[in-house]
């Protein structure tokens, strides 16, 4: 089910604002890419196009392409509630729905869509609380409230949240920014599992998580503050960290900047 | 040399002398028995006097031992502590007091025969009679009140809160504003001149709940807003990421999230327009009999029944009106402890 993703010519503004320009890219199915680059370069924007939920924040406008597999995000007549349910979303602080019970936010995508059959929401609940290594550890409090699981296992419910509704994108900003060491690893772990099913694009700021968890790494900068955030380059992750063809990336992964 | 080296008691710089937890209280015992005492030799006899002495005693006993034993920055925590005890209580004062005055006159007629009775067969000079027709027409033009107000001031919030954007939103937030500061009596003539002197139409139930609306809906407008504002906008994201429209985002997630506050502020809103008088004196006109239909002919309200038997100024009538006013304070209480549990029962759960 996985799909390929291909940016062209992609701007995007905050009112006038310009925050990312002309950004094109590749994104290979059953892959993980990875965006890094310093604070404020237009990471979690690019990121935000690709499921159409830039446009959520006022004054947020995008102009270019992104095509899924065929099909074009930006193209006329294209529904932005129907392209969030092929490109899924897990946010840098978990977000469980503080009023559902561990089962119900599971299931939250398919009941808020009203496109469900009863039987078949235990399957789904299980399969994806699996899929996002949780069930063991929540198989006997599926209806107690999401809210009272430890912020790793919140992250983890986001995920399999997100993989419910069983998209074909999975988009994640810094998943593992508000956790602990052990935490962060499950969900790298994860991630190694998902992309058998998934097309995965990973935001981080821990360049070790970059190089462990992808395949592809794409790196972004700024040239100055209140310019637009550009692509720097995008390449195998083994090249970019071992030899990077731009100097500006290589001076950011060696820690010189950034 | 400062006093706290002289103290035997503070051996480490981080330890001074400290007065015992009880100072506060016996400071409190020893300003109120003096302020009695000074009272009582001055002659003096209201007991607002030597209240305040007692509380001028209080705080300045407190920083002058204080300022001695444990230094000058501890006596003005303390001061600042028995302003804020002695404001508290001073607040509390008349609060205590009315209920306390109420239930004591309240209770004199209060029972179950006045609960459920009119005043139709008695004279206001006369014992006997009840406020059932009150009840029922207070219950009755709030009711109504609510069933408008609640819809059209949700969803008033709704549109502010989660589609507006620019001019319109601007507007009806100016005029939500404005509507917070109109006062009952305008609303009562305004819905005077249009439902009765344009349309023609008699006093009723419902011309009085068209004026409590006016007075209710801004009141539910903005606490909602407020509640609204509450749920986080990561809520939001995380459902319209999962591919749900916008209005069933609204519907299923931010509501949820926030109808114990909201619920909350539509009690307190209720609970406001109960006891007001000027609309349904204009409107409602009042009556002494029962009259259950609120779409016809006049009907009685508590605060109106309460204004009506103290203006008729005999004594039944002044312990008639006692033991409504108690009868409606008693309603706003439950109200309000309703919404209390409300609130606390539908907050988000945080529990294992
Ligand atoms: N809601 C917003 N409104 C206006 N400007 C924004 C908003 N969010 C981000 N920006 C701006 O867009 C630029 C890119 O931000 P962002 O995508 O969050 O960067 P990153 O995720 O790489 O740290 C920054 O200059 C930031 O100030
Ligand atoms: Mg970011």
């Amino acid at each position: 089910m996985a799909k390929r993703i291909d940016v062209s010519g992609l701007n995007a503004y905050y009112s006038s604002f310009l925050a990312i320009e002309d950004i094109s890219m590749t994104v290979e199915p059953r892959s993980v890419t990875a965006f890094i680059g310093p604070s404020g370069c237009g990471k979690s924007t690019f990121l935000r196009t690709l499921n159409r939920m830039h446009e959520v924040t006022p004054g947020g406008r995008v102009d270019g392409k992104v095509m899924l597999d065929d099909e074009n995000l930006y193209g006329a007549g294209i529904d932005p509630v129907a392209v969030r349910r092929e490109v899924g979303m897990v946010f840098q602080r978990p977000n469980p729905f503080p009023t559902m019970s561990v089962y119900d936010n599971v299931a939250a995508g398919l009941r808020l869509n009203g496109k469900y059959k009863k039987s078949q929401l235990d399957d789904v609940v299980e399969k994806s609380l699996r899929g996002a290594n949780l069930w063991n550890e929540v198989k006997d409090r599926l209806n107690k409230p999401g809210s009272g699981l430890s912020g790793g296992q919140q992250q983890r419910l986001c995920i399999a949240r997100a993989i419910a509704v069983e998209p074909n994108v999975l988009l994640m900003d810094e998943p593992c920014s508000a956790l602990d060491p052990i935490s962060t690893l499950a969900i790298e772990d994860l991630i190694g599992e998902l992309k058998e099913r998934f097309t995965i694009v990973i935001v981080t700021h821990n360049m070790q998580q970059a190089a462990r968890v992808s395949d592809r790494t794409a790196f972004f900068n700024l040239a100055a503050v209140g310019q637009p955030g550009k692509l720097i380059e995008i390449d195998d992750t083994e090249r970019i960290f071992s030899n990077p063809s731009v100097q500006a990336t290589e001076d950011y992964i060696s820690g010189r900047f950034g | 040399m400062s006093h706290a080296t002289l103290t035997p008691k503070s051996r480490s710089s981080l330890r001074g002398a400290t007065l015992p937890k009880w100072f506060p209280w016996a400071v409190a015992g020893g300003s109120v028995l003096l302020g009695l005492g000074i009272s009582a030799a001055a002659g003096l006899h209201s007991s607002i006097q030597w209240a305040l002495i007692a509380a001028v005693l209080f705080v300045a006993g407190s920083y002058g031992i204080s300022a001695r034993v444990e230094g000058v920055r501890q006596a003005k925590d303390r001061v600042a502590t028995s302003m804020v005890w002695v404001a508290f209580l001073m607040a509390l004062i008349p609060l205590l007091s009315l209920i306390w005055e109420t239930v004591k006159q309240g209770v004199k007629v209060l029972d179950g025969y006045f609960l459920s009775h009119s005043m139709g067969v008695v004279a206001d000079s006369e014992p006997g009679g009840g406020i059932y027709h009150a009840i029922l027409g207070t219950l009755e033009q709030v009711g109504l009140a609510t069933l408008f107000s609640v819809p059209i001031g949700v969803l008033t919030a709704i549109y502010l809160v989660e589609y507006g954007r620019g001019r319109l939103a601007k507007a009806v937030t100016f005029f939500v504003d404005v509507m917070t500061g109109i006062p009952s009596i305008v609303a009562g003539l305004f819905v005077l001149s249009l439902w009765v002197l344009i349309l023609d139409m008699g006093p009723s139930g419902i011309a009085g709940s068209f004026a409590l609306c006016i007075l209710m809906i801004p009141v539910v407008v903005r606490s909602t807003e407020e509640m609204l504002k509450l749920v986080p906008n990561e809520l939001r994201e995380a459902s319209l990421a999962l591919g749900v429209p916008k209005w069933r985002t609204i519907l299923k997630v931010v509501l949820p999230t926030s109808i114990g506050g909201i619920v909350t502020g539509v009690m307190l809103a209720v609970a406001r327009i109960t006891g007001e008088t000027a609309p349904v004196l204009l409107l409602v006109w009042g009556t002494d009999f029962i009259n259950a239909n609120p779409f016809q002919d006049p009907q009685e309200s508590l605060p109106m029944y309460i204004y009506l038997q103290y203006s008729a100024g005999s004594d039944p009538a002044y312990d008639r009106a006692w033991a409504a006013a108690l009868t409606l304070i008693a309603f706003i209480m439950i109200l309000n402890l309703a919404a209390r549990g409300i609130a606390r029962w539908k907050a988000p759960k945080t529990g294992r």
